[in-house]
């Protein structure tokens, strides 16, 4: 692309563990320059320019002009394209890249859609005109035939029952069925017709001959009740013309009641179709012939046509001259189809020329567009010389950018070389993540939560396993697994072919932007299938179980019959266990498999322990990249007075009860035993520790050993008590300390930075001391002590907004509804803090709110330490999830595919085939898609709330780089939505 | 097999990966975020296996199956010591 060369960013700085340092530049650039550099850095795409002028309105920026030239073009295009896609043209796309050009080259493209927009133009205008004329020629020859057939028939027409011609009250009764008045076609003067007496009639004549010559317009004035009087001659006439079929049945209808049946039509269908000359659709449409007689009736008869915009034509009386005429209609109807064709040739030789650019002069004019667009954002300097700019870019392609502006300063041939100068701001940068193809689903999951801060940890890294792996902890089942890995292979695989097929199905692409996603999940998922031992709910035993037989000969002897052989007896631990042998070496034990009956509580206990485990292992995982965020921002006060409290709370009361879990599953056997020094009985007294941990929380005093009825709750290792107390302790100790010591130094700081306040400084720590200790009791009593004052009487003081009070309420609105004990100890200190803090030194005319500072650090507080508990059963959900999966999937097998079993024979064989296809379908539908679908969102739950949380800010914006690639994409995709 | 072979072989078979597979990783951009996935697949494999081998490892119940399957394990797994049948 180059030959300047691009240096890859160092491997140290891979801008995904955290967003790549940027830094605000100013760019100088000549104006002559700017369009060539512009284009540069577009081809880049690494950077962000600001809006300068953010004052001046889209119409009064510099380049206006020039956009709106690049939209007209644009604007032609599109007509091309559409003309193209008219004639199912193929169009040339091979989405190659053509480069930017020059902007006096603007002018010859403007010149070349101009001259083929106006080609076009013509050619269709041209092609119109001669349609219309085509069609109607075609109408014309086919009127001339039409008419002819009615005059021939109405000649060969044999004659009428001479009553009819009398029978006026019949005819007009019976006058709009044609084929009765066709009937009286050959007579010479066949019938009369009136709806009153004293009428004007018109009345066929016919010739000697039996040819119809002419319809010799005849003047008649009949008395009807006169019959003697014989019919006199009458002026009869027609008009023949071309209407469309389907409003033919309301003409007819309107023909007949307006000119009250005084008129006669015919009709005959044109079999050939019409093309419309302006829309192009097919017409169907049907010639008709209407014989009236007098003006008046000629005047209506042709509104009427006009109405229903019926074309007429003129249609000679004579055969000869209609002879004459279709012979002349034919001549020219073939001149018009050569012309036609070549008209037609001219248009399609352009098209198929134009087809072969016109995605390429589309993707420049966007490129040109997008150019002026982004130099309506740069200031224009005094001298009108200079273009000043300001960016954002990433600190590691400084380089790039550079060379970038230097090769667009040389391609315009300017003399002045463009400047970068970077800047210092205050201003905080965007977060740019890099990324590819793989990593970016990934980062996507965590960019839905919210943007990193500039420069934080960004969890996308960890998120790459840890997703997929607490994912499959509730998806855990190797078939399953399988059915999903596949899946996300074949999108991998068939990655370049289905990004070349730009299917537009949503739910397709959500899929397919998350193939690695699937893929990972589908592996992690046959590996925790592989340890819980579940393939379609079936378990394989592949290193031999670890349990025997603990029945004899006389057991199997007593338990003979049907009813007997159902019966659940339990292997006893202590005896079918093959202790030396070690417990199954991989994964769960087939034999668990096998217990229909208790298989849940074995699984239960394991799964909530290790969701458990796994879920605070995580969250202090969190806590670890919370240190490595403070380090790297340097705050120190962060890591003291936030980090080791949080980790002292999180150690002290959730990695204690950890520690406690393995010690139980090390410790306590099924046997009897010495645990600790004290005597333990057997499985009956192995500790409870969720009753404990309550205990603990409680400081319940409790028994020693393993004694008494309720041996289970008693202290089971030696200086349990002491150590409880100790750890809840300092826990507890840790929460005021996570909340004011960070608030409080800072306070500090403000006040040795403003240099003045050490006079204050003794007495204000004092209170702040006392206020601290103060929230202790607080904590305690406060809440009781209101609830029982509210409960003890209605009296009239509930409410009274006082100064403090709207304050209280925003912390309350803040809380959300946490707690409410908590909420009070909350807004109670920055009160009494405020209150101080204004005595100290008059109101906020510094930086540092402390009101802010303090409702901030209230939240965060509360949050980790309720937090802590909420999330740490928050993890029973790997449990709960990875229950129903596994029972779900238990009961589709038991329920459909177990019943093809039962057959024996051609039938069995047919059942199973049949039910396999049931099963499979059920298995991807519900277990797969469904269950799928709840696992993720239930890991992305987990990522979210529960593993951010603790070191995730989320407060960046991302970056949005001026990228040719970034805009074209977008443009093709809103062009493919329309 | 005993408890300790295979705790040690599995947790072996992790720490190798988890340790030494992050030297392999070619040179590159990527490196680091390759590096990163090897050991955290490592850790929360072997993590997830430990766990379930923990529990298994004392049992404080025993599985109750019907008396046909006790028959059969008596049959296909054998009986345990001191039964006779």
């Amino acid at each position: 692309m180059d030959q300047y060369g691009t240096a890859p960013s160092p491997a140290e700085h891979p801008g995904i563990f955290r967003s790549e340092e940027m830094c605000l530049a100013q760019l100088y650039i000549q104006s002559e320059a700017a369009y060539g550099c512009v284009a540069e850095l577009g081809e880049l795409g690494l950077v962000q320019f600001r809006d300068l002028n953010p004052d001046i309105s889209a119409f009064q920026r510099k380049y206006v002009k020039e956009v709106r030239r690049c939209d007209e073009m644009e604007r032609k295009l599109r007509f091309l394209e559409r003309e193209i896609k008219k004639d199912q043209v193929p169009m040339l796309d091979t989405g190659e890249n053509p480069d930017v050009p020059q902007p006096r080259e603007m002018i010859d493209l403007e010149a070349t859609f101009e001259k083929l927009e106006n080609e076009l133009r013509e050619v269709n205008q041209n092609e119109e005109t001669l349609k219309k004329n085509f069609n109607e020629l075609t109408e014309l020859k086919h009127i001339l035939r039409k008419t002819q057939t009615f005059f021939e028939e109405a000649g060969t027409e044999g004659m009428a029952p001479p009553e009819t011609a009398h029978d006026a009250e019949t005819l007009e009764l019976t006058s709009v069925p044609t084929g009765s008045m066709f009937a009286n076609f050959g007579l010479p003067i066949v019938f009369c017709c009136a709806s009153t007496p004293n009428v004007n009639c018109f009345c066929f004549l016919q010739h000697e001959e039996l040819q119809v010559e002419a319809l010799l317009p005849l003047e008649v004035t009949r008395d009807l009740h006169a019959p003697d009087t014989p019919a006199l001659i009458m002026q009869l006439r027609f008009v023949a013309g071309v209407i469309q079929r389907e409003r033919l049945p309301a003409f007819e209808r309107l023909l007949w009641r307006v000119c009250r049946g005084n008129v006669f039509l015919r009709q005959s269908d044109i079999d050939d179709v019409i093309q419309d000359a302006v829309t192009g659709e097919s017409v169907n449409k049907t010639v008709f012939i209407i014989f009236f007689q007098g003006d008046q009736l000629k005047t209506k008869v042709k509104k009427i046509c006009e109405g229903f915009r019926a074309t007429l034509y003129p249609c000679p009386d004579t055969p000869q001259e209609r002879r004459e005429m279709s012979i002349g209609v034919m001549t020219r109807i073939e001149d018009l189809k050569t012309v036609l064709g070549q008209t037609q040739d001219h248009r399609h030789r352009v098209l198929v020329a134009a087809s072969k650019n016109v995605r390429m002069w589309l993707t420049k004019v966007r490129k040109i567009k997008s150019i002026y667009h982004t130099l309506n954002l740069f200031n224009i300097d005094v001298t009108q010389k200079c273009l000043i700019a300001e960016c954002w870019c990433p600190v590691n392609e400084l380089e790039r950018i550079k060379m970038s502006l230097k090769r667009g300063t040389e391609d315009s041939g300017s003399q002045v070389p463009s400047i970068l100068h970077r800047m210092e701001t205050s201003e905080n940068p965007p977060t740019y993540h890099k990324t590819n193809k793989f990593t970016r689903g990934f980062q996507e999951i965590v960019d839905a939560y919210g943007m990193a801060t500039y420069r934080e940890i960004n969890p996308a890294p960890y998120t790459m396993i840890t997703f997929p792996f607490l994912f499959a902890v509730m998806f855990g089942d190797m078939g399953h697994g399988t059915v999903m890995l596949l899946a996300g292979l074949f999108f991998i695989l068939k990655e370049k072919q289905l990004e070349a097929a730009r299917i537009r199905d949503e739910i397709f692409n959500t899929f397919f932007n998350g193939r690695y996603v699937i893929f990972l999940m589908g592996a992690f998922s046959i590996y925790t299938g592989f340890i819980y031992n579940d393939i379609f709910s079936k378990s394989i035993n592949l290193f031999g179980s670890s349990w025997r037989n603990t029945y004899g000969a006389d057991f199997f002897q007593e338990h003979l019959t049907y009813e007997e052989q159902e019966k659940p007896f339990m292997l006893v631990p202590e005896k079918g266990f093959d202790s030396p042998g070690g417990p199954y070496p991989f994964g769960l034990d087939p034999v668990w498999n096998l217990a229909e009956s208790n298989k849940l509580s074995f699984l239960n206990s394991m799964k909530m322990k290790a969701s458990v485990i796994l879920g605070i292992t995580q969250m202090a995982f969190g806590l670890m990249l919370s240190l490595y965020n403070h380090r790297y921002f340097k705050s120190d006060l962060d890591i003291k007075w936030m980090f080791i409290p949080q980790a002292l709370f999180l150690g002290c009361i959730f990695v204690y009860l950890c520690l406690q879990i393995i010690a139980k599953w090390l410790f306590f056997t099924a046997e009897a035993n010495t645990v600790f020094g004290y005597d333990y009985p057997g499985s009956n007294c192995a500790p409870s520790l969720l009753i404990g941990l309550i205990n603990m929380f409680m400081q319940k005093s409790r028994d020693k050993g393993f004694e008494g009825p309720t041996c289970y709750l008693n202290f089971w290792y030696p200086g349990q008590s002491f150590f409880e107390f100790i750890f809840l302790a300092v826990a507890i100790c840790c929460v005021p300390v996570m909340l004011f010591a960070k608030p409080y130094l800072m306070w500090k700081e403000d006040q040795l930075r403003r240099g003045r306040g050490h006079a204050h400084l003794a007495p204000v720590e004092l209170i702040l001391l006392v206020v601290a200790l103060v929230q202790v009791p607080l904590m305690l009593f406060a809440k009781p002590y209101l609830l029982w004052r509210r409960q003890k009487g209605y009296q009239p003081q509930i409410d009274q907004p006082g100064t403090s009070g709207g304050f209280q309420q925003s912390v309350r609105a803040d809380m959300n509804g946490e707690d409410v004990e908590v909420v009070q100890h909350a807004d109670e200190p920055p009160k009494e803090n405020g209150a101080s803090h204004g005595g100290g030194h008059g109101h906020g005319d510094g930086p540092l709110d402390m009101g802010d500072v303090m409702v901030y650090q209230a939240i965060h507080t509360i949050e980790f330490v309720l937090g802590c508990v909420s999330h740490t059963a928050s993890y029973l959900r790997l449990w709960a999830l990875s229950l129903a999966h596994a029972q779900l999937s238990d009961v589709l097998w038991t329920m459909v595919f177990r019943h093809a079993f039962g057959f024996d024979g051609y039938l069995g064989a047919f059942i199973t085939y049949a039910l396999f296809f049931v099963f499979f379908f059920l298995s991807v539908g519900i277990l797969v898609l469904m269950e799928g679908l709840s696992a993720f969102l239930h890991a992305l739950r987990l990522h979210w709330v529960e593993f951010q949380s603790k070191f995730y800010g989320g407060h960046g914006y991302p970056f949005a780089p001026f990228s040719f690639e970034k805009i074209l994409q977008e443009e093709r995709e809103a062009e493919e939505q329309a | 097999m005993g408890v300790i072979i295979p705790l040690v072989s599995v947790s072996a078979f992790w720490l190798v990966i988890g340790l030494g597979g992050p030297f392999l990783v070619p040179k590159g951009v990527n490196r680091g975020i390759v590096q990163t996935m090897i050991v955290l697949t490592a850790v929360c494999c072997w993590l997830f296996w430990i766990l379930v081998y923990l529990h298994q490892l004392n049992p404080l119940i025993g599985p109750q199956i019907s008396v046909k399957t006790i028959r059969w394990i008596s049959e296909k797994w054998g009986d345990a010591k001191g039964v006779k049948n």
